[in-house]
């Protein structure tokens, strides 16, 4: 079995990520309860013959794919896996209107055809002219680690090289509307740097793209290397700590042995009690926290694995994620933990490489 | 039939997501598809709904939509003598 690497980052975030050479140094401290990311230049990647047709949500896959194998030095991937909780939600939300507003008639062919879940996969391999495996997950909240368990199980079997894999989620209006009415979204606008203190009911909404190229090929310059990966679709909060100690223990490590661990509280005073409870059996290790700088969306636990990854390349955590007191001299290890109201749990373990 | 024209113009660059094209940009005679505008075939598919839904006209041969779409000035002609509405 291959060792597999992470060998590119790239992240279009409700932050100034897609510039990669600054490390969340200045925040956009948003007061807002749904916030939408800070958009690229898409023109600097895709022609506008190709961009006309492309929602938000693809164009930021696109362009966050581009900057991820552009950074590995590749000119194309072997594969392409996507993962994406609510996929091209505005076509979606654009095509079924227009059934809707016009009695089932004139109906046009865009917005349909971008409206699968699977048009972001499908744009990248297009721009990339890539060929080969391509395949969407759309699992809620463990969309991302799916399509991260596929990679990783196809780079260990050396089945492929290099692998693209990224999350991709966009707000759209409609989708948001509903999730307002249902008290997934806070009621109340809340400050980046309040949000994990809100204790109130729902998220902060947002969304993002995050793209990752990894490999069974270590580079110098590679980020990190990705050791296991777990998933539960349910898991009660009472048994949280005790799988974790039981996934360190599959790695050969102990709670002890975690340098950082990267917790996807989102302020929801009715969830946050699975971090809280988790975080019990790590009392003398470094906590951070990311989505409260990136909102809550269905793959928002890969803007943490970019986060993860970018700690062990530049063994720095910027102030704004710091969830405790606790200091560490080298991080070696970090062990991440998502879950989402209570369901699609994910542990991912990332080393120094 | 300019006024029309115009509203032509503004409905295709709506529709078809033209979204760095002025009214300006698009001349009454250029070819709205292949070295002109550069429009495709899911753009014809776009225009015929377009046509049903503003005009009135439904265009049941897709073989009439190559001449009737070639600019401005034909959509517009073909427009004036067939709308119902």
């Amino acid at each position: 079995m291959k060792k597999v690497y992470i060998n590119s980052i790239a992240s279009i975030s409700a932050q100034k990520t897609f510039d990669n050479t600054s490390f969340l140094k200045e925040i956009e401290d948003f007061e807002a309860n749904v916030i939408n990311v800070i958009n690229p230049n898409y023109k600097d990647y895709i022609p506008p013959a190709a961009a006309r047709r492309m929602a938000k949500g693809i164009k930021m896959g696109v362009v966050a794919s581009k900057m991820a194998i552009k950074e590995a030095g590749l000119e194309t991937i072997d594969a392409i896996i996507t993962g994406t909780g609510m996929g091209c939600v505005r076509d979606s939300e654009k095509f079924v209107s227009a059934i809707i507003d016009n009695d089932e008639q004139y109906l046009t062919p865009t917005s349909f055809i971008q409206s699968t879940h699977n048009t972001v996969g499908g744009q990248i391999a297009l721009e990339l002219q890539c060929k080969g495996y391509n395949f969407t997950y759309v699992h809620a909240s463990n969309s991302f680690e799916s399509a991260l368990l596929d990679a990783k199980l196809q780079l260990a079997l050396n089945e492929e090289k290099n692998i693209l894999i990224g999350g991709v989620d966009e707000l759209g209006d409609h989708t948001t509307a509903i999730h307002k009415i249902i008290n997934h979204i806070k009621t109340e606008p809340v400050k980046v740097t309040q949000v994990l203190q809100a204790n109130t009911k729902g998220a902060v909404f947002g969304e993002g793209a995050n793209f990752f190229v990894l490999s069974n090929e270590k580079k110098n310059t590679s980020y990190a290397e990705v050791v296991a990966l777990k998933t539960y679709n349910s898991l009660p909060e009472k048994d949280v700590l005790q799988e974790a100690v039981h996934f360190l223990k599959e790695n050969n490590l102990s709670t002890n042995d975690v340098d950082l661990l990267v917790l996807g509280n989102n302020g929801d005073v009715d969830f946050d009690t699975f971090y809280h409870t988790l975080s019990k059996g790590f009392q003398d290790t470094q906590i951070a926290y990311y989505k409260h700088v990136s909102g809550e969306f269905n793959t928002a636990s890969s803007f943490g694995f970019w986060l993860a990854s970018k700690i062990l390349k530049t063994q720095t955590i910027p102030e704004v994620v710091k969830g405790n007191n606790k200091t560490t001299t080298s991080i070696k290890t970090i062990l991440l933990y998502n879950q989402y109201r209570g369901e699609n749990h994910s542990f991912t373990l990332l080393k120094q490489c | 039939m300019d006024a029309l024209k115009q509203e032509l113009k503004e409905n295709i660059i709506e529709q078809l997501n033209l979204e760095d094209m002025t009214t300006e940009d698009i001349a009454n005679d250029d070819m709205l598809f292949g070295d002109g505008l550069g429009l495709d075939s899911i753009d014809a598919l776009e225009l015929i709904v377009m046509l049903d839904k503003s005009y009135g006209i439904k265009l049941t041969d897709p073989k009439e939509g190559r001449s009737i779409f070639e600019s401005i000035n034909t959509m517009a002609a073909y427009i004036t003598e067939h709308r119902s509405k």
